[in-house]
């Protein structure tokens, strides 16, 4: 038991001593710290994977009861299935060899221990949420990791725009939060319960049934469904709800590669892969799923074409990549989402930390346009960043190709109007993504060299403790498609029944059969983007520059990212600013107390004025009012009488 | 243990401190450094023998308990009755935490009149408590209004520059409403012959007669809590008043009007509170979003925590008035955690004040450099302020939203919106003053917290995770009282709604529901 409890409460231990004491520690004692117990971890996270996936050792570990109230009730709980157990594994693989990465590319910093502690704690969040038991402590975890992302993007916190990023972040993830919560609480009120087993159990029942939601009669799965996937779009920034994600750029660069691309991001596919017992039996649900997703990768990838922050390019990626996933299991191919998940955490964390050791060499410089005609002096940084990007574009035989083909080929599969649709504009990302990662690499390490002399006298390999774990996720790159090619065999039972999906969805079953040309069409494009990039960026350099001139409204749409910031802006910040400043002093200051206390006061001066007026000291006014007051007493009683 | 009357103890063993401090002689300096040390152990023992009560409270009984009745005025048919349950047990100790940690925050805050300042604290709790521990209306009444005084003292008085509109604002809000609340007394000691509260729950009230009651005393409560639109007094209260006055006010006092709502509206007048449930749920959701709204523009860092309080004192009457166990325990719960956090957060502000002496936003930023361990109080108490998971803010809404969502599922989504909007405008309050680059001149000095604030700051900051982690021990007292409290509602409540609607024209009803 105590192995199963190992990997989520190792990173916590490392980061609270970390936290609370590393300012005494020091810097040095902080690191082995929280790297050995993330080691330890990881090494534990993979005798879990072994026993769980390999042996089929499921283990559900009661902790202690969280709250209870009437029939609510929640326990802290442990559930570690297939599903969990690769998600730990990855997690906290991937974590650990950026705490390593993280010695050298912080060692210039001036609060390292923070850092660490940071990063350990983020790790234990993101463990709390893939091995929960229930939906609330799944909620735990979600917003813990949202914390810590919030506190690692404004990690340096003097930068104004990276407190800006942090808080749009949180809050942005806050409004799919705002979704998962409500989804949360229609399932207790449907079921009952929010523990997995007892909702997953209930959920077949569900079918066909109604429920009241603001005022309206619902299909009950349907609505749960799109309120989690409200939830999912927002941690997994998805078309709409992914404002933040590029704006996130602005924390270190590890912070990037861990929370933005390989873990937290994904969090939101392993919900819906986790509900899959939900999600299967609600179709409109899933038809929202597809959509967004394939409309998400699309959309992202238009915007990587035209980004000029290296990081921003490999953020809109993950953005586009997550769509893929998204729209695999919107076809039901859940554990071809999950594959994706898996190998995208490898060469994802590989590019960016490759990007961060590109920005170490040119002195902390972003801009790929004063970059270029670098790959000499950093050879092994380049090499790397060809692996990772040969897996994005989905180049056989890197993990990427067994990935997102399997995805491609199911949405195909699916032979549906969306599945379709997901299929054509996922093969047109493809291109795209290939075209945007040579752009990147061509920008980066090819051509005259742009920056001024003085960083690039300084231009330098990275150490070793920063190279080394890029070449291990660069091995990961490399074989994790084919040695987790299981995951979406044909008749595997690699998931046991952490994952559910009926007989008559057999998109990921057919995906084995489709047509040879759906099989290669990946394939191709990806080449076909490459060269697309080599012509445009060697051969005829000018070109982009003209085509950006020719076609510039669609080159600022895309520059400027849809414009969805300044829309939000004037649509909702705005407005919410000023009704505030409004209700604050016309509502309390003018209606309220205008009405209230102030016009009391005010009346009653008034009246007390009046009064004052009678108290003239003369005489004769007095005796005049007494006259005055006589007379119409006796005319009262005289007309009454 | 039993003969004795403890809680005749602990309510009146402020009030002995404040007289021992009367006789205290010497020069100024004196009688201020012996004020603060009898205030201090007053309230600390105070405080511990509180938690004898906890200690042997009985939580299989909804019955009240440590009883103590005597006859008081018996022709009149009222008592001398205390007792405590489930529901009103934690307020009580709620209140015997924070006061010695308000003495502690203005140890050395508060340098005029010292002997007064104590006084009227040692008094402001034994008439706190006395609320909580009183079983009689009369009592219980003359509790509610006393503490008017002391309050009203301490603002006018160690207040800041419009010390004496807020003062009066005050004084004028709260007035209006218990003017009608002595009014509802009388009329029910008139109806029934006693004021005796659990004599009180049992009798049954007509409807038409429950709704004039009702609104009696919605009156009072309303102001006390505060809702939409009776809040206005609290923010300009707030800034004027000193760092422990706000605390006493955001902590304790603000409840009140909850616990009001609990021991008497709910149990008392079931159909009307039936049939006036929508009118609250209706004030209670403005109440989040708009206070939300306004708090996120504010630029004085104490009005921004009173919108605050106000837009959390709305989520919990939307789960006082959902009527079903969740809802109310949330509510309970959610007023608790709100003590232990506003509280937190007024001294926190409390904190730099007493460095700068000034609450503007503008005037901070970048404090993290010079101060590290307050950044990390702050942290912590505004993560449980916006009600992250594992913080004393979540269980507490998140069991009123389970409870909002059985009975309305748009007042749960429109409650919902105000978590959002918190979130927005306390990390905003918190990067202007924590983060960013120190650059304001005056700031380069300012110091770190010193030991006597992480003390009085530490059991806050422990409660405010320990309730949000392990909340079961606190839940586990409210299960039966609130259960009991549910039944009554229930069973006199069937078809009540509808009776009380007929008392009113159509349109009236209509509208209100």
């Amino acid at each position: 038991m105590l192995l199963y409890i190992a990997p989520v409460f190792l990173p916590l231990i490392g980061a609270a001593i970390t936290g609370l004491f590393g300012r005494f520690l020091g810097d040095r004692p902080s690191q082995i710290i929280s790297c050995g117990a993330m080691g330890l971890a990881a090494l534990a996270a993979t005798f879990v994977f072994i026993k769980v996936v390999m042996n089929g050792e499921v283990q559900q570990i009661y902790l202690f009861n969280w709250m209870t109230s009437g029939t609510f009730q929640v326990d802290w709980a442990l559930r570690i299935d297939e599903l969990t157990a690769m998600m730990v594994f990855t997690v906290s693989v991937v974590s650990f060899l950026i705490h390593v990465y993280s010695i050298g590319y912080m060692s210039h910093d001036s609060s390292i221990p923070r850092f660490f502690s940071y990063l350990s704690l983020f790790t234990f969040f993101m463990l709390a949420l893939v091995t929960s038991d229930n939906f609330l402590q799944l909620y735990f975890g979600w917003e813990g990791v949202g914390l810590v992302s919030y506190l690692l993007i404004g990690f340096w916190y003097k930068r104004p725009s990276a407190n800006a990023a942090a808080i749009k972040a949180f809050v942005v993830n806050r409004v799919g939060d705002f979704g998962l919560g409500l989804g949360i609480l229609a399932i207790y009120l449907t079921v009952g319960s929010v523990s997995f087993d007892e909702v997953f159990a209930a959920s077949p029942g569900l079918v066909d049934t109604e429920f009241e939601f603001l005022g309206h009669y619902f299909d009950t799965l349907t609505v749960i469904c799109i309120l989690l996937f409200v939830g999912a779009m927002g941690k997994s920034a998805q078309f709409l709800l992914h404002t933040w994600l590029p704006d996130a750029m602005e924390g270190p660069t590890p912070v990037s590669a861990l929370i933005h691309a390989a873990t937290m991001v994904t969090a939101g596919v392993f919900l819906v892969a986790r509900a899959s017992p939900m999600f299967e039996y609600a179709p409109t649900a899933l038809a929202v799923v597809t959509f967004v997703g394939a409309t998400t990768c699309i959309f992202a990838a238009t915007i990587a074409i035209t980004q000029n922050d290296i990081k921003r390019v490999i953020a809109y990626s993950t953005c586009s990549q997550l769509g893929y996933m998204f729209f695999a299991c919107g076809v039901s191919a859940y554990s071809a989402g999950m594959f994706h998940l898996t190998t995208h955490a490898f060469f994802k964390a590989l590019l960016f930390l490759g990007a961060g050791s590109v920005i170490h060499a040119m002195s902390d410089e972003q801009d790929m346009r004063k970059m270029g005609g670098i790959w000499k002096a950093i050879p092994l940084t380049y090499v790397l960043m060809w692996i990772g990007s040969l897996a994005l574009a989905g180049v056989p035989p890197l993990a990427g190709f067994f990935s997102k083909d399997i995805i491609l080929e199911s949405a195909f599969a699916a032979h549906t109007g969306l599945g379709y649709y997901a299929f054509a504009l996922g093969i047109i990302a493809a291109v795209l993504t290939a075209l945007y990662s040579w752009r990147l690499i061509i920008l980066t390490f090819h051509g005259k060299p742009r920056a001024d002399e003085k960083v690039m006298a300084h231009v330098h390999e990275s150490p070793p403790i920063m190279t080394i774990p890029l070449i291990l996720l660069a091995v990961g790159a490399i074989i994790s498609g084919y040695l987790l090619l299981p995951m979406v065999g044909s008749h595997s039972d690699f998931w046991g029944t952490s994952i559910l999906v009926l007989p008559h969805h057999h998109a990921l079953e057919e995906a084995h059969h489709v047509d040879f040309w759906v099989k290669a069409l990946p394939t191709i494009v990806a080449v076909i983007g490459i060269l697309a990039a080599y012509f445009l960026y060697i051969t005829k350099p000018h070109l982009p520059g003209v085509l950006a001139q020719r076609l510039r409204p669609l080159y600022l749409f895309s520059y400027n990212k849809w414009y969805f910031d300044e829309l939000y802006n004037f649509a909702i910040v705005r407005p919410v600013k000023y009704l505030g400043y409004g209700l604050w002093k016309q509502g309390d200051g003018g209606v309220i107390d205008g009405i209230g206390p102030d016009g009391v006061a005010a009346s009653a001066v008034a009246i007390a004025r009046r009064f004052i007026k009678f108290q003239s000291g003369y005489v004769y006014h007095y005796a005049f009012l007494m006259l005055a007051g006589v007379a119409v007493i006796i005319t009262w009683i005289l007309i009454l009488g | 243990m039993t003969d004795w009357p403890i809680l005749s103890t602990v309510t009146f063993l402020p009030l002995l401190g404040a007289a021992f401090i009367l006789l205290i002689r010497g020069d100024e300096a004196i009688i201020a450094r012996n004020s603060r040390h009898v205030a201090l152990w007053t309230t600390v023992i105070t405080f511990g023998l509180s938690l004898l009560l906890i200690a042997n409270f009985d939580t299989t009984t909804s019955d009240f308990q440590f009883e103590e009745n005597a006859a008081w005025l018996p022709e009149f048919g009222i008592g001398y009755h205390l007792g405590v349950d489930g529901i009103s047990i934690f307020f009580l100790l709620l209140t015997t935490l924070l006061v010695p940690i308000c003495i502690i925050s203005c140890w050395e805050a508060v340098k005029t009149r010292v002997r007064e300042y104590m006084i009227a604290f040692l008094v402001l709790e034994t008439l706190m408590i006395g609320v909580f521990s009183s079983l009689d209306l009369l009592m219980f009444y003359i509790f509610f209004e006393g503490q008017l005084i002391p309050m009203f003292l301490i603002i006018g008085i160690w207040g800041g520059a419009r010390r004496v509109y807020s003062a009066y604002k005050f004084f004028l809000y709260t007035l209006v409403g218990s003017v009608l609340f002595l009014l509802a007394i009388l009329f029910m000691y008139f109806q029934a012959g006693t004021t005796d509260i659990p004599a009180l729950m049992n009798e049954v009230w007509a409807p038409a007669v429950q709704t004039w009651l009702w609104l009696a005393l919605f009156a009072s409560f309303a102001v006390k809590l505060p809702m939409w639109p009776f809040h206005t007094w609290l923010p300009d209260a707030h800034v004027e008043a000193p760092t422990a006055g706000s605390v006493i006010l955001a902590g304790i006092l603000l409840k009140m009007g909850g616990y009001g709502f609990l021991r008497f509206s709910l149990p008392m007048f079931p159909d009307a509170s039936e049939f006036f449930m929508p009118f609250v749920f209706s004030l209670s959701v403005v109440a989040v979003i708009y206070t939300s709204l306004v708090a996120l523009m504010q630029k004085d860092m104490k009005k921004l925590i009173a919108y605050s309080s106000v837009a959390h004192m709305g989520i919990v009457t939307i789960g006082l008035f959902t009527f079903n166990g969740q809802g109310i325990e949330g509510g309970i719960f959610q007023m608790l955690s709100h003590g232990v956090v506003s509280a937190a957060l007024f001294l926190i502000v409390g904190v730099i004040y007493d460095r700068m002496h000034s609450r503007e936003i503008s005037d901070y930023g970048g404090l993290v450099h010079r101060m590290p361990v307050y950044a990390f109080v702050f942290m912590v108490i505004m993560l449980a302020s916006i009600g992250l998971p594992a913080t004393s803010g979540f269980v507490g809404e998140f069991l009123i939203f389970v409870g909002a969502f059985q009975v309305n599922t748009w007042v749960a989504m429109l409650g919902l919106t105000g978590v959002i909007l918190g979130a927005a405008y306390m990390l905003w309050l918190y990067r202007r003053v924590i983060f960013g680059d120190l650059t304001k001149e005056k700031l380069k000095t300012i110091t770190d917290l010193n030991m006597r604030e992480i003390g009085f700051f530490a059991p806050l900051v422990i409660l405010a995770l320990f309730m949000g982690i392990y909340p079961k021990p606190f839940l586990d007292v409210l299960h039966v009282s609130v259960e009991n409290l549910v039944q009554q509602t229930q069973a006199a409540r069937v078809g009540g709604g509808e009776v009380v609607a007929d008392l009113f024209p159509e349109a009236i009803a209509k509208a209100l529901r």
